[in-house]
């Protein structure tokens, strides 16, 4: 087990690094450490003690690492900061209240996950159709749905806004859900289409020959080979769909709101300016959802996002 | 009954025609291949019999039902693909299996028959593999498995053996052919390759442009070519075409000039049949004998460069006109570069066409 989990990250694998070399490997790791030297900023951060958060020079690690490290950079860890996401006190000597935020997550995991999904459901069967049985003038259709994320969020917002007033929308999950999905569509169409458009169409004709339906086809025969594809384009869209702020802010009522709206509503309240310690810990713990979706469909994720030139 | 035929049978795509009133019938038990140079239909043939293509004009009779309108799944058909086209993400016994899903057969069953067919085609090792973990042979075997596992109306092949290498292109050759005999059902097989066709089919339909030149056993198109397209096509080295002017022809023999020199060939009686003009002259390249002296009967030429070709020699030699000639003779007759040759052609192999380039034949 532990060899395999080291093994997604490339580690153990002799000869990934007999090609590379150490030389040009130790240089993108430095690269890659630059690159997440602030997400772990955020993450040490989330574990030092309140007073810490704004110290200059900065403290750096939770430890020496057997006095490597000099006293004055190492912080003493706490995990008080993950108790204040969903329990603390809002005034100077009031007593701890709940902060909804257990109700907050629960929205980003439940909106995220449900649009994503109907979106990869509803958008690989329509890519499907664009790519085995074209329209006439098909590229226009495509290129219409592609039109939604042309503009940015800020302007599309104004229409979509005076929509969900009209229906009544507003603030529930059902409005919040369909648009997350109608995004996330142009986006799966598009990806979902290449992908098919990959496909040898001999084997599904094969299949057919063999007595299978345009139905049996599809489920037995295209989608298994696309897996990979349905696996990037999921964890694509439930990064954007989970990270996505303006909409939610806008759309969500009090109990469908999303953690990046709590988020920003955390560090706004209170009086007291910002808690910096208490925001590093709601973007960790926000961070743990999508890095464990990630890394399970690590290996499917490679395979789609570098289908078409490596599998030929 | 297992049989397969086609009716004035058209397809369009747009303005193309790449099919033009096909008229073929395949018996139960019989082999026809399907011959031509690319892009001359034959594979478009091949796909409107198995139904994914439709027809624009014409009907399609499979075991004696009209199956224009049927989808491809409704035929019960059995086709080899040219790229093998296995199911990537099922291991070959599952490929193998695939088509008796639908036949309402069970599980013991089923796994018996792909066992069957995995020894009779050599498979039983790869029956756990994937389709890119085997070999191309072994691939080619599969996709040969997938389609005898069934009990179909007919087998289609489409190049089945393009993508092996020549050695193995033999064995497999033999194997089809082997496997098909048992089978006795009507059989299609594509190919552009003359070899091919040659050893594996019954007959032979000879494609161009979307039209059936000639049908016929693997003998008659190569003894009997109906016209010079035919003719050019079968029969490696290619068959001699040499433009000549006819002037009379009086017993059994034929007065023309060939290639600026005047001859007199003996020829097909029909000839007689033809008027003094322009005709076209078909000699194979082993049909020539080089002989000493030259005479009225004698195409003499310039040897211009020597093949040779294990048994034979392939000499390219060069008329005084300018005329090119292919000729093959036996490995121990040394012909060097620059000698002058006489070549009388065989007359029971010499083939008159006339101005159209139908064969002049009795």
């Amino acid at each position: 087990m532990a060899e395999s989990i080291l093994g997604k990250f490339g580690f153990g694998r002799a000869s990934g690094v007999d090609k590379a070399g150490w030389g040009r490997t130790l240089a993108v790791a430095v690269v890659a450490f630059i690159y997440f030297l602030p997400v772990l900023f955020i993450i040490f951060t989330a574990f030092k003690p309140q007073g810490d958060a704004l110290l200059v020079p900065p403290t750096l690690s939770p430890t020496s690492l057997f006095g490597l490290i000099p006293d004055h950079f190492v912080f003493k860890p706490t995990l008080e900061n993950f108790g204040s996401v969903f329990s603390r006190s809002m005034t100077p000597d009031g007593a701890p209240e709940a902060t909804g935020f257990d109700r907050y997550f629960f929205n980003s995991i439940f909106i995220a996950s449900a649009s994503v999904l109907l979106a990869l459901v509803i958008g690989t069967l329509a890519a499907f159709g664009f790519s085995r049985y074209p329209l006439k003038g098909n590229d226009t259709y495509l290129f219409i749905i592609l039109t939604t994320r042309m503009l940015p969020a800020i302007v599309v917002i104004i229409p979509v806004i005076l929509m969900f007033r009209v229906v009544g929308l507003s603030g529930s999950y059902l409005g919040i859900i369909m648009l997350y999905t109608a995004f996330n569509l142009a986006f799966t169409i598009w990806m979902m289409k290449s992908f098919f458009d990959e496909l040898s169409p001999d084997v599904e004709d094969a299949a057919r020959i063999d007595g299978s339906s345009g139905m049996r086809v599809f489920f037995k025969i295209c989608l298994p080979q696309v897996i990979a594809g349905l696996a990037a384009t999921f964890v694509f869209g439930l990064i954007l769909t989970w990270n996505e702020f303006l909409f939610a802010l806008l759309l969500s009522g009090p109990d469908t709101r999303t953690v990046p709206v709590a988020m920003n509503q955390a560090v706004s309240s209170g009086g007291r300016g910002t808690d910096w310690t208490l925001l590093a810990a709601i973007e960790t713990l926000f961070l743990v959802p999508v890095f464990l979706v990630t890394f399970f469909l690590q290996n499917h994720l490679l395979r789609g996002v570098t289908f078409g030139t490596v599998k030929r | 009954m297992s049989t397969i035929e086609l009716r004035k049978v058209t397809k369009r795509f747009g303005s193309f025609t790449a099919v033009k009133d096909v008229d073929l019938s395949v018996a139960a038990g019989e082999v026809v291949c399907l011959l031509g140079p690319s892009g001359c239909g034959k594979t478009t043939t091949l796909r409107v019999i198995a139904g994914l293509e439709s027809v624009t004009d014409g009907e399609v009779v499979i075991a004696g039902k009209v199956m224009n309108n049927l989808p491809p799944e409704k035929r019960d058909i059995a086709m080899v693909f040219q790229f093998y086209a296995l199911y990537p993400s099922a291991s070959i016994g599952e490929n193998i299996a695939f088509p008796l899903y639908h036949d309402g057969i069970s599980r013991a069953e089923r796994t018996a028959r792909v066992n069957r067919v995995a020894a009779i085609l050599h498979l039983e090792h790869v029956l756990d593999r994937l389709p890119n973990q085997i070999s191309e042979g072994e691939k080619q075997r599969a996709a040969m498995a997938r389609a005898i596992v069934r009990d179909p109306n007919c087998f289609l092949f489409d190049e089945p053996l393009s993508r092996l290498d020549v050695e193995l292109r033999q064995s497999m050759r033999g194997q089809i052919k082997e496997v098909l005999q048992g089978l006795s059902k009507a059989t299609v097989i594509v190919t552009h390759d003359q070899l091919e066709a040659l050893t594996m089919a019954d007959r032979i339909a000879i494609m161009k442009d979307g039209l059936i030149e000639q049908v016929g056993s693997p003998h008659e198109v190569f003894a009997k070519p109906a016209n010079a397209f035919v003719a050019s096509f079968i029969g490696t080295p290619q068959m001699n075409l040499l433009e000549a002017d006819l002037k009379t022809f009086a017993d059994g023999t034929a007065e023309m000039a060939v290639a600026g020199i005047n001859l007199a060939i003996r020829t097909d009686a029909a000839v007689a049949r033809l008027q003094p003009g322009k005709v076209t002259i078909g000699v194979r390249p082993r049909a020539f004998t080089a002989t000493d002296t030259g005479d009225r009967g004698t195409i003499s030429a310039r040897a211009e460069l020597i093949e040779p070709m294990g048994a034979e020699t392939l000499i390219h030699a060069r008329t005084a006109a300018g005329a090119d000639i292919r000729v093959v003779v036996t490995r121990s007759q040394r012909v060097k570069v620059g000698e002058a040759l006489n070549l009388r052609p065989d007359p029971r192999q010499t083939h008159v066409f006339d101005g159209a380039g139908k064969a002049v034949r009795s």
